[in-house]
């Protein structure tokens, strides 16, 4: 608790949903996007289209799935395809407005590792590898990431390069033939950093209530540079944390 | 035309060691039971292909089975990392495992193009990413109308396919609903295949979004009811989503997995045991 009745987490989660507006075709990763994507559609975005990987398109669970293929997804969705279908003809034909992704590391330039720490030949920790994520950060017309805000996730440099935000700067994403703008902004715990125009370079834009820009810069493993103006966010009003806390888990628990 | 035999026949007559194998369902349809029968029948060397390896590939890793894994993303979903499979990784134990990496995407483009009898798939991914430098099966092709460079995967070809489905009827015919994953695929794009199924019917009825595998399109058919647990089977059981949560500790500890495996796969003769098993721990 942050000492304003909710949590780290919390704020969070409302800030992310609250990037995704009514009637956007959201590509959702499991875990914290799923959460801020079901949140987005219990509140301001009831009409958001979620479409998860396992080829479930328009998705509305009850329950937060534990996986991306839970029963349920493909129970309340518009149409079941299969896997070479959902990344062929709806991610790479273009047809989805928003990837939500999260990983185990980032860089300055929006990048992301879900691959391995260590060397890739002898990792110090194997995790489970890109999956969707390098097309989906390729494709979506723009990509959102959550993670949580510790030197160790915010590196100066990737042991791994599983998906490309924006490479070494301006112009790599044209280099690459990459078809989506790319990330425009990474939701953490502690704020919202977002692309500088002219530098691609991941600058700080929104402080969470409480937080200092200090804060944020001694959880950054790379010279974080601010915004000419750092705006704070909205602390969570009554309706956001009564609908985050009321999403439960697929076994009934509070999953708020 | 398929024949209707016991999974154990169909595993010994059609999964040989040092084979490429793929055990393919995307959290949905599982064939964990066809797995378990592998790991009984204490099946060495394999290359294991699938696009997200979970419980059933920690555990044939873990026992020793693979030698080789394909795959796109290897973890216990919404639960965290597949313990034997990260041992056999960064410590290679039992045995070391060689991994080739992909995307989602760059899988579902091999096994598509497998299945179509083509070279190798095409796709707009991989430009910019670390894998293509560690990973010999994904290339690169300029396109001969465009001069646009996009990214080659080699076409995955598995000796045998294996997949779970709902139901077939005494023809062999296989239909299967719900999450369909890469299941189609994964039988065309294979040499070999077998298909588990919940029951055999006297006759399939439609069922909506179902896909159809005809008869002369699959080697092998065997009945194993509760076959994909802890994976699941659209109408018939929902995914146990407590086991996955509970695997994670059980396959932390290389004694604990062992035991695990050993009173719940190796003295079981199958998929009926196996389930009573688990439902006798549960209640001792």
């Amino acid at each position: 608790m942050t000492g304003n009745g909710y949590t780290s987490a919390e704020m969070m989660a409302v800030a992310a949903a609250r990037r995704l507006t009514n009637g956007t075709v959201c590509f959702v990763g499991i875990g914290l996007p799923s959460r801020a994507a079901n949140l987005a559609r219990a509140t301001h975005a009831p009409e958001c289209v979620l479409i998860y990987e396992s080829g479930t398109i328009g998705a509305k669970p009850r329950h937060l799935p534990l996986s991306i293929g839970d029963g349920e997804l493909a129970e309340t969705a518009d149409a079941v395809v299969s896997v070479p279908e959902i990344f062929g003809y709806w991610l790479q034909g273009g047809r989805i407005d928003v990837g939500f992704l999260s990983a185990a590391q980032i860089d300055r330039f929006g990048n992301l590792n879900s691959t391995v720490i260590g060397d890739y030949s002898a990792p110090k920790v194997r995790l489970p590898g890109g999956g969707g994520a390098p097309e989906i950060a390729a494709s979506c017309r723009e990509t959102l990431v959550m993670l949580e805000h510790t030197p160790r996730a915010f590196v100066e440099r990737l042991d791994f390069v599983t998906t490309v935000g924006y490479g070494d700067g301006p112009g790599a994403r044209e280099r690459y033939g990459l078809t989506g703008r790319g990330v425009t902004a990474v939701i953490t715990d502690l704020c919202v950093l977002e692309p500088d125009a002219a530098t691609c370079e991941l600058t700080l834009t929104a402080l969470h209530p409480g937080v200092s820009a200090d804060d944020v810069r001694g959880a950054t493993g790379w010279p974080l540079r601010a915004a000419e103006q750092v705006d704070v966010g909205a602390a969570p009003s009554a309706d956001e944390l009564g609908a985050l806390r009321a999403l439960k888990t697929f076994d009934g628990r509070n999953g708020g | 035309m398929a024949e209707v035999v016991s999974l154990s026949e169909a595993v010994a007559e059609l999964v040989h060691d040092g084979d490429t194998v793929a055990l393919e369902g995307f959290t949905h349809l599982i064939p964990h039971a066809a797995g378990h029968e592998l790991i009984r029948r204490g099946a060495r060397d394999l290359t294991l292909v699938r696009l997200t390896p979970d419980v059933i590939y920690d555990q044939m890793i873990g026992m020793g089975c693979a030698s080789r894994l394909i795959f796109s993303w290897g973890g216990n979903p919404g639960v965290g990392s597949l313990h034997r499979f990260r041992d056999a990784v960064e410590h290679g134990w039992p045995v070391p495992l060689a991994i080739e990496e992909h995307s989602h995407a760059g899988m579902a483009a091999a096994y598509v193009a497998g299945a179509a009898n083509l070279p190798f798939g095409v796709l707009r991914g991989y430009t910019g990413t670390d894998l293509p430098a560690h990973t010999p099966s994904a290339s690169w092709i300029d396109c001969p109308f465009t001069g646009e460079r996009l990214a080659a995967v080699e076409a995955l070809r598995p000796d045998v396919g294996i997949i779970h489905a709902q139901r077939a009827d005494g023809a062999g015919n296989v239909q299967l609903w719900g999450i369909s994953g890469v299941q189609k695929e994964t039988v065309l794009a294979s040499a070999r295949s077998i298909a588990t199924v919940e029951e055999i019917v006297p006759e399939l009825t439609p069922m909506h979004g179902a896909v159809i595998l005809p008869g002369w399109a699959v080697t092998a058919v065997a009945v194993a009811p509760g076959g994909a647990h802890p994976s699941y089977a659209h109408g018939y059981y929902d995914r146990d989503n407590d086991f996955y949560q509970r695997w994670d500790a059980i396959s932390r500890d290389r004694d604990r997995f062992q035991a695990w495996m050993t009173r719940h796969v190796l003295e079981t003769a199958g998929v009926e045991e196996y389930r009573a098993s688990l439902v006798e721990a549960a209640t001792a």
